[in-house]
């Protein structure tokens, strides 16, 4: 188990290095775009032109160009936004982390423990009326576009109904850091943690459903019955665990994706200044250092939980471990 | 038979609705088995064999079956008990393994774990014991190695040692009843042998009954004291091994020993077969289910046979045919090819 971690972490290493080679051709080597104008973002004089050329090595060979680039970006982290008087892009991504994490965590919570029990539920109510029902209500969680949702949820807890005891504990849009008052961070991100999750509670309540019902029918649950175990005991720990697999692996993939900024359209809608807000709001601006860093930073999470969800999965079936 | 028997099934009914209509898969069985016996029941896929001993314990969950009569072990009904009741027998009084040991262990958990799991669901031992009582019972069926064994996970052992840590689980309780789905049929010869002398040998050592599924004459010839045949549901013929095989007392029992391929006689031209397939379980036919197929089948037969025991020597069957004529015809059913060579 050991060296299979070992080696799945030296891989992550070197799919790692293959991104930033990736991103860094997309961004400098796309034929016909001229680098230092593309990053310089909207028109710009031709004094900051050569000031781009100079510090990013552009009339250097390509290899240096990536070497100048890395540095930047990884150790001495001073790339700097030129469309956005020279903010150190960086640091800024490092500073908006917080409230990406903040969101994204507390909405996984919601929706791990919220999706397992209508997972649970549906399917043990299968065959009733709650069933369907239960699905009707995931699909509508699964089809109604986060940004939609987001807005309706503002509408109502900031405006028209704020002024009652439902909402009036709503605070104005925006992020609390904790460390600067927990109980505003918390009120805050209710709302948002709710609005994220839906989406994410009808899908996963839906996929653990199934997994469930089709788990049902294996005979090792006839064999865990047959043995003489309580029904709680038999959905717990033999028909849950073995659904859990394929729950846990979907989970770390769309967990990563938020992380890395998927939540885009909940921090906007919510004037979260997350990771996601950053980006949006470098892609209105064409600010390409800004993009350039926020998709390395992305890609890394999704890698990095990529190679976790793989540990974790050999972890979950034994039957994939090698031996 | 004088000493009450350990269980008694009587008259069980188990059917099931489906869109096509009800499915009669159970039709009023009735057997009885008394400690440390070893009864076979023997039939076709279909037959209603494993159906019935599933519903002995309770294990047939589909909410569309219904249930009728009583199943009574140690003196109570067991189809009236409620569910806390009907999980202290199963695993600890009535034990069961099944046919396919590839699927019928869970692979994300060791097999000394899934043991201990039983072993603690009825009885208030602490893990070390059960681990160790784990360890012990893999000895006894026979796996190499127990004490390393017992760490390894379902997927780490071939079928016939799969089959055997389903038996040492199954006994982990000392039951005193073992049903056994089908146990070999999933596996190759030789190890179907393994496994039949390792039923055995438990069974001698701590005085089991077991209950044997079947559609092999071969297996039940190996290990049953007495055999129940089923077909479409109902139980056909009933009796000692010897009053089997060697006094059968109906025509399907005749045909299945006629078609069992024989190296001691001479090769017929053509294996015998039953002629014609069984009934569908949802328009059973009115009368003796057999009676489409039966190479007898008289005016009688249009009313349904009860199990009877005609001659008072606790051998059982369900056909119209006085005794004289089942043993007029006994032999030339079952062995057509001797009437060809003396004409």
């Amino acid at each position: 188990m050991l060296t299979f971690i070992i080696r799945r972490l030296l891989w992550t290493v070197l799919v790692m290095f293959v991104i930033t080679v990736i991103v860094f051709i997309i961004f400098f080597k796309t034929p016909g775009v001229d680098p230092a104008r593309a990053l310089a973002g909207r028109s710009p004089n031709p004094q900051t032109l050569a000031e781009i050329r100079s510090q990013l090595g552009l009339n250097r060979p390509f290899p240096i160009q990536y070497g100048i680039m890395m540095k930047k970006i990884f150790i001495t982290r001073d790339l700097v936004s030129y469309s956005n008087q020279g903010v150190k892009v960086v640091p800024e991504i490092a500073a908006a982390a917080p409230a990406t994490l903040s969101l994204v965590f507390g909405a996984a919570v919601l929706w791990v423990v919220l999706a397992i029990a209508v997972g649970i539920a549906a399917a043990l109510l299968r065959g009733t009326v709650f069933d369907p029902l239960l699905m009707v209500v995931a699909l509508v969680g699964v089809s109604a576009p986060v940004f939609w949702v987001g807005q309706i949820a503002n509408m109502i807890s900031q405006g028209t109904l704020h002024g009652t005891f439902l909402f009036s504990w709503v605070p104005p849009l925006g992020y609390t850091p904790f460390t600067q008052d927990p109980a505003l961070w918390f009120k805050g991100l209710v709302i948002p943690w709710i609005t994220l999750s839906l989406l994410y509670i009808g899908f996963y309540g839906r996929v653990l459903r199934a997994n469930l019902i089709e788990t049902q029918n294996e005979d090792y649950i006839r064999t865990a019955r047959a043995k003489g175990l309580t029904e709680r005991r038999v959905m717990a720990r033999h028909n849950l665990r073995t659904s859990m697999i394929t729950f846990v692996s979907l989970f770390g993939l769309d967990f990563a994706a938020l992380v890395a900024g998927g939540a885009l359209l909940t921090e906007v809608v919510f004037s979260i200044h997350g990771v996601g807000y950053l980006t949006w709001q470098a892609l209105e601006n064409l600010d390409l250092p800004t993009i350039m860093a926020t998709t390395v930073y992305g890609a890394f999470f999704i890698v990095l939980v990529n190679a976790l969800v793989d540990i974790g999965y050999a972890w979950l079936d034994p039957r994939i471990r090698p031996t | 038979m004088t000493a009450e028997p350990l269980l008694e099934v009587r008259d069980l009914k188990v059917s099931f609705r489906t869109e096509d209509g009800i499915v009669r898969a159970v039709d009023g069985v009735s057997l009885s088995l008394a400690p440390g016996e070893t009864l076979g029941i023997v039939g076709e896929s279909g037959s209603g064999k494993s159906v019935t001993m599933m519903s002995v314990m309770r294990l047939i969950i589909d909410p569309n079956a219904r249930f009728e009569g009583e199943v009574r072990y140690k003196g109570r009904d067991l189809m009236k008990l409620g569910q806390d009741q009907i999980r202290a027998v199963r695993g600890a009084g009535i034990a069961m393994i099944f046919q396919d040991p590839m699927t019928s262990l869970n692979p994300v958990y060791r097999v000394g774990w899934q043991i201990e799991e039983q072993i603690r669901a009825h009885e208030q031992i602490s893990r070390q014991a059960a681990h160790a009582r784990a360890i012990e019972l893999l000895a006894a069926v026979g796996i190499p190695r127990p004490a390393e064994r017992v760490n390894d996970y379902p997927h780490q052992f071939s079928g016939g040692m799969r089959q055997r840590v389903m038996i040492a689980m199954a006994v982990s309780c000392s039951p005193d009843i073992l049903i056994a789905d089908e146990p070999t049929t999933a596996l190759d010869v030789t190890i179907q042998a393994q496994i039949l002398n390792l039923i055995k040998k438990l069974r001698d050592d701590f005085g089991t009954a077991v209950v044997l599924i079947t559609h092999d004459m071969g297996v039940v010839a190996d290990i049953a004291d007495r055999i129940a045949v089923m077909y479409a549901g109902r139980i056909i013929e009933q009796g000692s091994r010897r009053d089997v095989f060697y006094d059968a007392r109906h025509p399907y029992t005749w045909g299945l020993l006629g078609s069992i391929a024989r190296l001691d006689r001479p090769k017929p031209r053509r294996l015998t077969a039953i002629p014609g397939l069984p009934p569908s379980l949802l328009r059973l036919p009115p009368g003796c289910a057999f009676g489409p197929r039966c190479p007898h089948r008289f005016g009688l037969c249009d009313e349904r046979p009860d199990l009877l025991d005609k001659a008072g020597d606790g051998h059982l069957d369900a056909c119209h045919l006085d005794l004289r004529q089942k043993e007029d015809l006994r032999e030339t059913t079952i062995h057509p090819e001797l009437i060809e060579e003396a004409t």
